[in-house]
């Protein structure tokens, strides 16, 4: 494999390996026919990160010598980071970047061509790795939306930069809501601040998405993307589906696609993502009207009533869920699609305060023929209730058990 | 227990913005004290504090455009709030060129102090961003340690040089010695000294004018040369010049001495005292 980045292009290129060191700590790199992919997934597997860069990005781009097998590696991302950790510098001082894979040599080598005839070379050494895969299809999620990265940036803008997980919901009048999410710690007596922000349908390109539907997933990973898509002021898009579905974050260029697949809570109990959930220990989701609030013109009182019709229309993420935290991908049942009923939220067993929801990620693939948005009836999430510690599952096809046919771009 | 207040205008939003970067910079935690006319962030002098204390009070009139409370009583027409002060800062940011400000008590999940910011946007629907900063209800009973301190007669009555330049000073000091000595006099001269078993540094600030004292006979008494001393933790002077980020409009110092130095400052309309105390 041998790659030529030129000019503007190898800063871009740094802004993605910033973006994904965000995520994880190893970085495969596979030369695929339609461009460079560079993948990386952290360690609880919890989120999935891919930037494939199409051969006209490339100066050069040959993706594997004639009559050679695509070869494929995994690097330590601080080793590749370090080579693109001064973006200013790179912007001013580095005119090429070469990148090339040798099959014989046992190094990646990276170099740098840059001003005055200095050139800069790296040789990293590599693993052999199979083909880092995330089973993901936008097309099967039934909610999406898209804005300009900096639209979404502004939104974030309010949130502290510490801060772990958010809620994005669609509220009453296809309004877009994103609220801290904290986990509930029984004993806490510093309560933490709780921040929402609220958009108008209009700052979105398309949102085609069901009032009351929301996720929650880990902001901090998600930023990785959106400084990466804001800096190269790109159109940002969300596909996501019930809670405990991966949710799918896509940018597209001519000559780039990004994908970030990461994690939602999975709503196993009344204290999840549920914008409508203020009364975090009870068990049973609400559908009593909470206190009216006082008349006022507070535009985003509005929430308080709405919640109720929220609560029964957010998805549960039912048996689809791997029965502990175990990464061995199992056999999925079937799912018959359809809308939770009311009966069977009042039959969700009492949650014990204080036990973080498991983060899971369901299955894809088998079962469900790409119809992904089935929902599910409630139970099989009990058999997490239990246990202490969340660990999210992100069922990906890490080679042996299942044999990749070829390297397969993501759907989507 | 009610309390509604608006802000519309820009400048009076970024006044109060300042106010609360102040206060977070000065007190991690303090008490918000709402009453009928004015706004005042508390700092007592507990332990935890180590003896320093803050009063900070607005009238409210010059920010609000709407304001409404309603106290704990007829006859205690007052609101005693407990919050992080970091938490009302971190909200005011987002409201840097926001249309309009709105801050009321509520109670979602837990007493708090709901900031609500209605952020200029490029479409027709108004973008808002809400924080719910957390807060604890402060029983009556507690009030009488959060009234106004007393000041006491000081011994020597200062205007203070530009606090920018004292900071400095006072940061490279604190690197040698953490125990500070304030001396000034009523001949406009103040001086900030350390010392250590090496060496003496002296810091000294002239022709900085002293306001008029308040009884004569102390004048007449005293020979206007001489020093009024007081030793105080340097961390401490450090603590209250890092949250003086914009000039302040006056800034009297009264030096108590061998018992506390008392900072009077007046940022505008809002004016701020901080007492620190005199090491033991």
């Amino acid at each position: 494999m041998k790659c030529l980045v030129t000019g503007g292009n190898v800063k871009v290129l740094g802004k993605a390996v910033h973006s994904l060191s965000r995520i994880g700590d190893e970085l495969y790199l596979e030369p695929l026919e339609d461009g460079l992919s560079l993948r990386t997934v952290n360690s609880s597997r919890s989120a999935y990160a891919c930037f494939l860069f199409a051969p006209l990005f490339f100066q050069q781009y040959q993706a594997a010598i004639p009559g050679q097998d695509l070869l494929r590696c995994k690097i330590l991302m601080k080793s590749f980071l370090s080579v693109f950790r001064s973006l200013a510098m790179l912007e001013k001082t580095v005119e090429k970047c070469c990148i090339s894979l040798n099959g014989q040599s046992s190094r990646l080598v990276v170099q740098l061509y840059c001003k005055f005839g200095v050139r800069k070379t790296h040789n990293l050494s590599f693993q052999d790795c199979e083909s880092l895969q995330a089973v993901c299809d936008p097309a099967s999620c039934p909610h999406m939306l898209r804005a300009p990265a900096r639209v979404l940036g502004e939104a974030v803008l309010p949130f502290p930069p510490t801060l772990a997980e958010v809620t994005l919901g669609i509220g009453r009048g296809h309004r877009v809501i994103l609220r801290s999410y904290h986990e509930e710690e029984a004993d806490s007596t510093v309560k933490a601040m709780v921040t929402e922000v609220c958009l108008g349908e209009e700052d979105f390109q398309q949102l085609q998405a069901q009032e009351g539907a929301a996720i929650t997933f880990c902001l901090k990973e998600f930023r990785g993307l959106l400084s990466f898509a804001e800096s190269a002021n790109l159109n940002l898009s969300i596909h996501f589906d019930a809670p405990g579905r991966p949710a799918i974050f896509t940018i597209k260029d001519s000559l780039l696609d990004g994908h970030f697949v990461l994690a939602t809570l999975s709503e196993t109990d009344s204290y999840s993502q549920d914008l409508g959930s203020l009364e975090r220990q009870r068990p049973v989701p609400q559908l009593q009207a909470h206190s009216t609030p006082h008349p006022d013109d507070f535009t985003n009182d509005d929430i308080d009533s709405y919640m109720i019709a929220m609560e029964t229309t957010i998805g549960n993420e039912g048996s689809r869920v791997l029965p502990s935290i175990s990464l061995s991908p199992g056999p999925q049942p079937p799912q018959s699609p359809g809308l939770r009923s009311e009966e069977e939220d009042d039959a969700e067993p009492s949650t014990v305060p204080g036990t973080p929801p498991p983060k899971k990620v369901g299955a894809e693939g088998e079962g469900e023929g790409g119809g992904g948005g089935g929902v599910g009836k409630g139970a099989a999430s009990r058999t997490h209730l239990f246990l202490p510690v969340p660990l999210a599952v992100l069922r990906l096809h890490p080679g042996p058990r299942r044999l990749p046919a070829g390297p397969q771009p993501c759907a989507g | 227990m009610k309390f509604r207040a608006k802000i519309v205008d820009g400048a009076c939003l970024n006044h109060f913005t300042r106010i609360s970067n102040m206060i977070a910079k000065l007190a991690k935690t303090c008490t918000l004290r709402i009453s009928p006319d004015k706004l005042n962030f508390i700092l007592c002098d507990k332990l935890a504090n180590g003896g320093v204390s803050m009063w900070c009070e607005l009238e409210q009139e010059n920010f609000f455009s709407e304001f409404q409370m309603e106290g704990l009583s007829a006859e205690n027409n007052e609101i005693y709030l407990e919050l992080t002060s970091e938490n009302l800062s971190r909200a005011l940011k987002t409201a840097h060129n926001a249309r309009a400000l709105k801050i009321k008590l509520t109670n979602k999940h837990f007493p708090c102090l709901t900031v609500s910011v209605e952020l200029f946007s490029m479409s027709s629907s108004s973008r808002i961003a809400t924080h719910d900063i957390p807060i604890k209800v402060i029983p009556r009973k507690l009030w009488k340690d959060l009234q106004e301190p007393m000041v006491p007669d000081p011994d020597v009555s200062i205007y203070l040089p530009v606090l920018k330049t004292m900071k400095s000073v006072v940061e490279k000091m604190k690197n040698i010695s953490s125990h500070l000595i304030i001396e000034a006099n009523l001949d406009g001269e103040l001086n900030l000294k350390i010392e250590t078993e090496l060496v003496r540094v002296t810091t000294h600030f002239k022709d900085l004018g002293n306001p008029p004292l308040a009884s004569e006979s102390t004048s007449q008494d005293r020979n206007p040369g001489h020093m009024a001393e007081v030793h105080i933790d340097i961390r401490k002077l450090l603590q209250f010049l890092a949250g003086q980020q914009v000039n302040p409009t006056k800034a009297l110092c009264n030096i108590v001495t061998n018992k506390m130095v008392h900072f009077d400052l007046l940022h505008e309309d809002v004016s701020l005292q901080y007492f620190i105390p005199a090491l033991s």
